[in-house]
């Protein structure tokens, strides 16, 4: 069989370990030393990477079939019974068809059941609008009781799947296809859930980004620094709820500009958590969201896609270019001046 | 059905094959085993059952169908393209940039498509709305949704049953493509469907159970659906991956991507099967 690309059985033979191996690899690892660790899916065990796990733990495993609600349902039960339910399908199938099992039977009841979200965003493009979800941190980000994290990578994929059994209710990971390249090199580096990564130091800007965005904007920080001499810091905002207002805080009088970069509708998702504690906080810096214009995303390769839609370090470049021309108001009166 | 027009109705469905084949060459990877197990059902509906008029694809009056299974738009629009609703070099463009066609069915960007479809078990309520639709404006049209097997594992399918049989709707015609296979296997290793007759029975359906690959069964099974007094399903047992032979039955042919020479070893496969089909019909 020749090689299948863009597919969902790509995994198989990937020779970099994409998020989705990753994670369901970690996942079959945590598993080996925690026999209250089950998983589920809906018919995508192989797509969602889960098929470690089950290929594991085959007597902790359980396929419900094309059935998201029940899923969801089912893992609130187990979780009832003492249980930490792993529960993986498609983002759009996990935060819109399920969407009230998980706010009614597990963020209301505050179960421990762990939602890995895949084919997030529009990395999906070339499956059409309803396999794209740019919905999915609005919604999980309003239910209460949730933490909600976009991993930059495989590698983060899996630093959050082993921390997120450090919180005791519901916790919601998305991912992508599985394809984005690595941006970290291994795991050694401090990752806590709530507390963003500074991946480059900068004071003329700041972009604030999650999931694929943390890649290309540190190579459009890269590229500005040589080409414009701009100082732009570049934070990874893995977790989205609980926002790391410390350091949004330090953004707004370090360097006045803050730029948000998610692969998500504008509204509702990390632009606008970073948009709020700004504002709550009374200081005002220039401030954009960038990231799908309130629209539904055009069908192709999630490449072209990236590109098209300004995902890409070019994309971020171009945002960052247009943000320095604009004026913050300065303001004496900030006592941390 | 004589046989002249058993052998037009056969050359159809291989060129829509071929056609398939091709998608899945063009767009980079397509549902090819859920596309080739629809073949016969698809043809028989738009060259034979279906009243649609391709220079007027928003007719009022016109016959719908909802193709519930969305991930078989590879089968569904080339079946659109030969119907003549848009040109068939357009197909080339299949899940590229910015094309109309993607690996499910958009409503908005194919023309002659009525429902967006992708997220299963959506199909079945649509459907039911348009048969409660025509019911109460005293309109004539049928409505055709067609879903897969691995499909009926969700809810909604079963709420919309229950619906079109409490409305007593015989305009509203589901077909369940029973290929046997979902994404992870065999329906009855993953989650069993069976006894799947006796539960569309027990929702209050008539059930037509057929060969769905066979269109001489598939012709017969839709003009009596066509004609029936009570809610009437056909469960059409099909093979996934029908017509290229090292594809049927096999789960990993759920979907595929090809190059050129698997795009021509699958056609050698379809042309041969044609051509032993139309041998018998002699
Ligand atoms: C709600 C939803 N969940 C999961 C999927 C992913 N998915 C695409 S095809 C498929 C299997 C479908 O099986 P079946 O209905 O039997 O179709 P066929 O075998 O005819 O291709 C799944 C699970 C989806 N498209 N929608």
């Amino acid at each position: 069989m020749s090689t299948v690309t863009g597919t969902t059985w790509n995994c198989y033979d990937s020779a970099t370990m994409t998020p989705r191996e990753i994670y369901g690899r970690t996942l079959a690892e945590l598993a080996k030393t925690n026999d209250k660790i089950v998983g589920l899916t809906a018919d995508l065990e192989k797509t969602t990477a889960m098929i470690h796990f089950a290929k594991a733990f085959p007597d902790r495993f359980f396929n419900v079939g094309i059935a998201e609600q029940d899923m969801f349902g089912a893992a609130a039960g187990l979780a009832k019974t003492g249980l930490i339910p792993f529960a993986s399908t498609m983002a759009a199938f996990a935060s819109m068809r399920a969407c009230e099992q998980v706010r009614t039977d597990i963020c209301y009841q505050n179960l421990p059941v762990k939602i890995i979200a895949t084919h997030a965003g529009i990395s999906f493009g070339h499956a059409g609008t309803t396999h794209h979800c740019t919905e999915d941190l609005a919604i999980m980000r309003s239910m209460a009781n949730m933490t909600v994290i976009a991993p930059a990578d495989g590698i983060e994929t899996s630093r959050a799947v082993r921390a997120c059994m450090d919180i005791p209710g519901p916790v919601y990971i998305r991912i992508g296809r599985g394809f984005e390249p690595p941006c970290y090199k291994d795991e050694s580096y401090d990752f806590k859930i709530g507390k963003a990564v500074e991946m480059r130091e900068g004071k003329d800007l700041t972009i604030i980004c999650c999931g694929i965005a943390v890649l290309q904007s540190v190579l459009a920080a890269k590229q500005l620094e040589e080409q414009d001499g701009l100082s732009v810091r570049v934070i990874n905002m893995h977790t989205i709820k609980p926002i790391d207002k410390d350091a949004i805080m330090k953004a707004v009088t370090e360097t006045r500009r803050i730029l948000t970069i998610e692969e998500h509708n504008v509204i509702g998702g990390l632009g606008d958590a970073v948009g709020s504690v700004i504002a709550e906080s009374g200081k005002g810096c220039v401030f954009r969201k960038h990231g799908m214009q309130d629209c539904f995303s055009e069908i192709g390769y999630a490449e072209d896609l990236y590109s098209y839609y300004g995902f890409d370090a070019d994309g971020i470049i171009d945002k960052v270019r247009q943000m320095m021309g604009l004026e913050f108001e300065a303001d004496e009166n900030w006592e941390d001046e | 059905m004589d046989k002249k027009e058993l052998a037009r109705y056969l050359e159809l469905a291989k060129e829509l094959r071929l056609k398939i084949v091709d998608v899945m060459t063009w767009s980079g990877g397509a549902h090819i085993g859920g596309s080739l197990s629809i073949v016969e059902i698809l043809v028989m509906l738009y060259f034979k059952y279906l009243n649609i008029d391709p220079r007027n694809p928003k007719w009022e009056d016109r016959d719908r169908f909802v193709l519930s299974k969305g991930h078989a738009a590879a089968g569904f629009i080339p079946a659109l393209a030969m119907k003549g609703y848009f040109p068939e070099d357009e197909l080339q463009s299949f899940n590229h940039f910015k094309s109309p066609f993607a690996m499910h069915p958009d409503t908005n960007k194919v023309i002659g498509c009525d429902a967006s479809a992708g997220s299963l078990g959506h199909g079945l309520p649509m459907a039911l709305g348009m048969g409660l639709g025509a019911r109460y404006q005293k309109k004539g049209f049928k409505t055709v949704c067609l879903m897969g097997d691995g499909e009926c594992c969700e809810g909604s399918v079963w709420e919309a049953a229950m619906a079109i049989s409490n409305f007593k709707l015989t305009n509203v015609i589901p077909i369940v493509d029973r290929n046997h296979f979902m994404i992870d296997g065999d329906t009855e290793d993953v989650m069993a469907l069976e006894p799947f007759a006796d539960k569309w029975k027990a929702f209050g359906f008539e059930v037509l159970q057929i060969n769905g690959n066979d269109i001489a069964q598939v012709d017969d099974a839709l003009s009596r659906a066509w004609k029936m007094t009570v809610p009437t399903m056909i469960l059409a047992d099909t093979v996934k991956g029908k017509g290229v032979d090292f594809m049927e039955g096999n789960v990993k042919w759920h979907y595929a991507a090809a190059d050129s020479e698997l795009c021509q070893k699958s056609k050698d496969s379809i042309m041969k099967e044609y051509e032993e089909a139309v041998r018998c019909l002699q």
